[in-house]
């Protein structure tokens, strides 16, 4: 029991295994898994093909992809999740937009939301990793006779996306944080599951500080797994382990 | 479909003066809780940011757990702590505006904090030593030597942290707080135009995050040690 001035609050931690309290709360980490995942792909292949796109020499294709970029990031994640789950399927024709709501409009228009949101973000970290590579790379592959696609698959991004890892890795985290916001639009992820926890037992703290716990253990594995990565990658000699670029 | 103008230019006025500034009969506005959000968040991180820095144990664990629990968690589940919890430690209901401007301090001052601290410790190491040689205390190395240096060191990364805090003002419209973006969705769903209204609130909120950014990239050019020496 918990009281202040005259208030009381009476713990009970059994609501959170009580059923069907258990089967939302696994079921929401599932979608919030699922959700994450794949907006995280999306994003990672936004950010690849924009944030490249900010480095090239080509004054139209750098414009696109700063549109792109200073657009998407620059605008908070809820009005895009409000946009693309009410605002843009107003859009497509009928056909799609039937299909779309047969197979979850919810759920997709959250992984659009999230990962173009956060592809734009993850192309402002890859532009950065591109960028701190010498020129000379560049100059050295083009002069031994490969193209420009050519030189950035197998020099440019390779070295890049080592130079990354630190900065992707928080951009990840807020990603997997950000899912949380698609409970707003009826995602039955973490959060959501949490509030309607709270709404049939009446235990918010509870039921919060379970959501809380479970994105604390996610984020705190993701975290250690890349610190792994990051030291098993390292290229010798070019990253100092323990210097890390501050986002 | 047809792009209509003409709803947003009779809205544009609600979503202004009530959604951005908050004036109105509802309170709230997104102006009105950024701006001591974020004057309060940067006070928090700092006494923060130098708790994490401390010697002492028992003043640095207790910031190094707050900030790394913060950190792990969203934005969204602690507003809702804030939204729960407030009521009954106070006894009485509080409006959404205090409860969101409450969340938002003791979030964002977990990652300003970060930033204050990486901003100290980019610092020299010799810097502290010099100042101590040279007979300045704890307080006077900190305020004449340090900070000054730190400060500009983490310009970038702070005004970076207060376009996101902008941009997180938009989710106090979940606890209800007549923001820019709950005056969107009241109206897209009074007019049923969720196209025009949000479209035209994610313009606005591009003009202040942008623009913000811009005035980062200038101070970060301005304050570099090659150009003013």
């Amino acid at each position: 029991m918990f009281g202040f001035l005259g208030m009381t609050y009476e713990f009970k931690w059994s609501v959170l295994w009580a059923q069907p309290h258990l089967t939302w709360l696994i079921d929401a980490l599932l979608t919030t898994l699922r959700l994450a995942s794949i907006s995280w792909c999306i994003a990672v292949l936004l950010g690849i093909v924009f944030g490249a796109m900010r480095t090239v020499p080509f004054r139209p294709i750098r414009a696109i992809a700063t549109f792109y970029v200073e657009f998407f990031r620059n605008v908070p994640l809820l009005v895009w999740l409000f946009f693309w789950y009410f605002g843009a399927p107003e859009v497509f024709p009928e056909v799609i937009r039937q299909w779309f709501i047969r197979h979850g409009i919810e759920f997709w228009s959250g992984v659009a939301a999230v990962s173009v949101y956060h592809g734009a973000r993850l192309a402002e970290v890859i532009r950065a990793g591109i960028q701190a590579i010498p020129k000379t790379q560049l100059e050295a592959g083009l002069s031994s006779g490969l193209s420009v696609v050519e030189t950035y698959r197998l020099i440019i991004i390779p070295i890049a996306l080592r130079l990354i890892v630190p900065p992707a890795t928080n951009e990840s985290l807020n990603l997997l944080k950000n899912t949380s916001l698609a409970m707003t639009i009826g995602v039955s992820e973490l959060t959501f599951a949490a509030r309607q926890i709270e709404t049939y037992s009446a235990k918010p703290v509870e039921a919060l500080t379970a959501a809380a716990m479970i994105y604390l253990g996610l984020c705190l594995l993701i975290s250690s797994t890349m610190n792994w990565i990051e030291g098993k990658f390292a290229i010798p000699g070019l990253i100092a382990r323990g210097a890390r670029a501050e986002h | 479909m047809n792009f209509d103008w003409g709803a947003i230019a009779a809205n544009a006025k609600f979503l202004l003066v009530q959604g951005l500034l908050g004036f109105g009969v509802y309170g709230g506005g997104t102006l009105r809780l950024a701006i001591p959000a974020i004057l309060l968040g940067f006070l928090v991180g700092i006494i923060l940011g130098l708790a994490r820095l401390a010697q002492r144990p028992w003043i640095h664990y207790p910031a190094v757990v707050y900030i790394e629990f913060i950190r792990g968690v969203p934005l969204v589940i602690v507003i809702f702590y804030f939204w729960f919890l407030v009521p009954v430690l106070i006894g009485r209901p509080v409006p959404e505006y205090w409860v969101a401007l409450t969340a938002f301090v003791i979030f964002e001052g977990a990652y300003i904090g970060e930033i204050i601290r990486a901003g100290i410790q980019s610092v020299a190491k010799g810097q502290v030593d010099a100042a101590t040689a040279a007979g300045l205390n704890y307080a006077q190395t900190m305020i004449h030597v340090i900070l000054p240096q730190a400060v500009r060191n983490m310009i970038p990364s702070l005004v970076t942290q207060f376009i996101v805090l902008f941009k997180d003002t938009s989710l106090a419209s979940i606890i209800g707080m007549m923001d820019l973006t709950k005056a969107a969705q009241t109206v897209s769903e009074r007019e049923i135009k969720p196209f025009e209204m949000y479209l035209f609130i994610a313009v606005v909120y591009w003009c202040f995050t942008y623009s913000m950014s811009r005035f980062a990239q200038w101070l970060e050019v301005r304050m570099s040690p090659e150009k003013s020496s």
